[in-house]
């Protein structure tokens, strides 16, 4: 007879909530993206049922881990749950993907982004960028307003850029009158956003040093696959990007339903 | 840390920071006695010998941070010219003095700070305390007197200790003409004898802490602490920590443990986050590791104290510190301070308005990880201004670094 158990990950961010839901031999069989917005257990509840599919029921989810930011806010009555940072369930998701490598994992997220190194197998250290929204999405979103263009449009503006502008503030609010300044110089909007996008890979620089395989994950990636060639420049060598880099949190989450692992 | 596990002598302290206050206040109303403000690793002794009662602004600006209050005078100072990016010990206590408020008042119901008849510091811990004290000379229009200390010393040498030696001798002669009093060596050696037991007795309970598991955490040590900053070279501050380290020994004698079911040691570098004390002692407790040492409560040992050698002992005990080091001593002691507490991991608290101490400015946490392979985490705080801090950051980061430690 076989195992139709399910194990869901939950990872409840700053911005969006992300659901994976994985099979008793960790094949991802659902996936879903919400808005995270203020109520976090019913971002969490939307996102599990977003996951599940008409044939695939709640009552096959045997275990659910919450991660990221909201993680212990989503009190999801009738299930066994438990909760893991998003650093450690990152290292799953990528001990998982790419079993035989030492990686460094750079996630960028609507609010922090985190540099987490594996070697051997193992997790060995991690940082987060500073109190400052420098280096994350928080940063695209305050571009994209003083723009006045939506977010969905930054990655292929960046794309058509051939002279990007070098943005020098590390400050968010002051970039966004950096940007306003340069615009009345003369500047073209795409080379503003292409400028805002070596901002926020400058600033990932220099959290850690990037060696061994570089995995980027995180919304800001899945959304503006124009920065991983910006990796890719200024590394002077090729990066690795999941499937599913907004997800990839949420996987690892999974795989520790799936494995069992509770705190 | 439950009701069960509370160090009882905790009760013994509050009456004996109360009354330490207290007789300050007295002293300040009374004018046949003299109040003397001193940077916590000042020349106290000397100030002692000479009938000063001490006061100790640092103290009076942690009360401050430790009550969340410092935020309402860091901008008072800030208004007068005081950078937001400079000592906010310094900025709080200016702060609460324009506003004409203390941290006295809510803790033990004294409503001013002890007015100086004298100010002296020592720039071994910054030179921030030499600029905090020389604005309060000027509102108080009363003498500043400062030892201007070597720092960065790799070894300390003769040389190192003779200039500090010269320029205490000098704060002597100095006193002897302001207070229209003789010097009496056998006062200070007795001074010194009370502060080199009062040293050794707290060195003494914060080694209890190598046990396993602990009986005392860093947060514990924080409190108890007071005696040894405030009243060290009195008999009161041995005798309290003669009690408290019979208490610890019974902990471990009976196995009370600081943190139930200790699975986690950790080390806390830098300065304490006095507003998160309890919140951060709660989290490390919940997440069963305990932090059993630190450089910080660690800095009020004196072990080279010698009555027999009183101005070449205190110029010796008090340039040695710490703080006052290279990088390459630091490390040393360290690698030490990790072994000898078996720790699992550090944790270095990078203070924004406190660069002098704070150790993550040059590499020290990678360097440190790569030599002994006992990992690391850098917390990004104030030790007083909260407006840096950033709660849930903080906890993820805690979160997930015990995490790496279980090996999840």
């Amino acid at each position: 007879m076989s195992d139709n158990s399910l194990f869901a990950g939950i990872d409840i961010g700053s911005s969006f909530t992300k659901a994976i839901l994985i099979n008793a031999e960790k094949k991802v069989v659902g996936l879903s993206v919400v808005h995270s917005g203020i109520n976090l257990r019913d971002a969490a509840y939307k996102a599990l049922e977003e996951s599940l599919s008409t044939e695939k029921k709640k009552n096959q989810v045997k275990n659910i881990v919450t991660t990221g930011f909201g993680r212990k806010n989503a009190h999801l009555e009738d299930f066994s749950i438990s909760n893991i940072t998003e650093i450690s369930c990152s290292a799953k998701a990528a001990k998982y993907l790419y079993p035989k490598d030492d990686i460094t994992i750079i996630d960028i997220g609507g609010q922090d982004t985190k540099i987490i190194k594996i070697k051997g197998g193992k997790r060995f250290s991690f940082k987060m960028n500073r109190k400052c929204a420098a280096g994350t999405g928080t940063f695209l979103e305050e571009l994209a307003l003083k723009l006045r263009i939506d977010l969905k449009e930054l990655n292929h503006l960046g794309e058509q850029s051939r002279n990007p502008v070098k943005i020098s503030s590390y400050c968010t609010v002051f970039a966004g009158t950096e940007i306003l300044s340069r615009i009345r110089e003369g500047a073209k909007v795409e080379d503003m956003v292409r400028g805002a996008f070596y901002s926020i890979v400058n600033r990932v620089i220099e959290i850690d040093s990037l060696d061994n395989r570089v995995v980027l994950t995180g919304g800001v990636i899945a959304h503006n696959p124009v920065i991983v060639n910006i990796f890719e420049e200024l590394l002077g060598k090729s990066v690795s990007v999941p499937q599913s880099p907004q997800s990839f949190v949420a996987l690892g989450a999974a795989i520790y339903a799936n494995e069992g692992q509770n705190k | 840390m439950t009701p069960e596990n509370e160090i009882k002598s905790a009760h013994e302290l509050r009456k004996i920071a109360t009354e330490y206050y207290q007789n300050l206040d007295k002293a300040s109303k009374d004018p046949r006695k003299n109040i003397a403000w001193c940077s916590s690793v000042g020349p106290a002794e000397l100030l002692l010998a000479f009938d000063y009662n001490v006061y100790y602004p640092e103290n009076h600006t942690a009360i401050l941070g430790a009550s969340r209050s410092a935020n309402k005078y860091i901008p008072v100072a800030v208004a007068q010219g005081y950078s937001p990016e400079i000592c906010s010990y310094l900025t709080s206590d200016i702060g609460a003095y324009i506003k004409k408020e203390t941290g006295l008042k809510r803790a033990y119901g004294i409503e001013k700070v002890p007015k100086p008849d004298i100010l002296i510091y020592n720039t071994n811990q910054c030179r921030d305390v030499q600029d905090w004290f020389k604005y309060y000379a000027k509102e108080f229009q009363v003498p500043i007197l400062g030892i201007n200390s070597p720092t960065f010393i790799d070894e300390l040498s003769n040389t190192h200790v003779k200039t500090v030696e010269e320029q205490i001798k000098k704060i002597s002669e100095t006193l002897e003409k302001i207070t229209d009093q003789s010097f009496e060596r056998k006062k200070l050696e007795l001074r010194l004898q009370l502060s080199l037991e009062c040293s050794n007795k707290w060195n003494s309970v914060l080694e209890t802490a190598s046990s396993i598991p602990s009986p005392l955490t860093f947060f514990d040590g924080c409190i108890h602490m007071l005696p040894a900053v405030v009243l060290r070279g009195t008999e009161i501050a041995v005798e309290y920590y003669d009690k408290l380290e019979q208490e610890l020994k019974l902990r471990i004698e009976n196995g009370i443990a600081a943190v139930v079911e200790e699975s986690f040691r950790c080390f806390w570098e830098g300065m304490p986050i006095w507003g998160k004390l309890r919140a951060l002692s709660n989290q490390f407790s919940e997440l069963k590791t305990c932090i059993v040492a630190s450089t910080y409560c660690n800095s009020w040992i004196f072990s080279d104290f010698n009555p027999q050698e009183p101005f070449r002992s205190m110029a010796k005990a008090y340039t040695e510190l710490f703080i006052n080091r290279s990088e390459s001593s630091k490390e040393k002691y360290l690698k030490k301070m990790m072994d000898k507490f078996s720790v699992d991991g550090m944790i270095y608290h990078n203070a924004r308005t406190c660069p002098n101490n704070s150790n993550t400015n040059y590499g020290m946490p990678k360097r440190l990880q790569n030599q002994t392979g006992i990992p690391s985490l850098q917390i990004d705080a104030d030790l007083n201004d909260l407006n840096v801090y950033s709660e849930e950051q903080t906890k993820t980061n805690i979160e997930a670094f015990i995490e790496q430690l279980a090996g999840i």
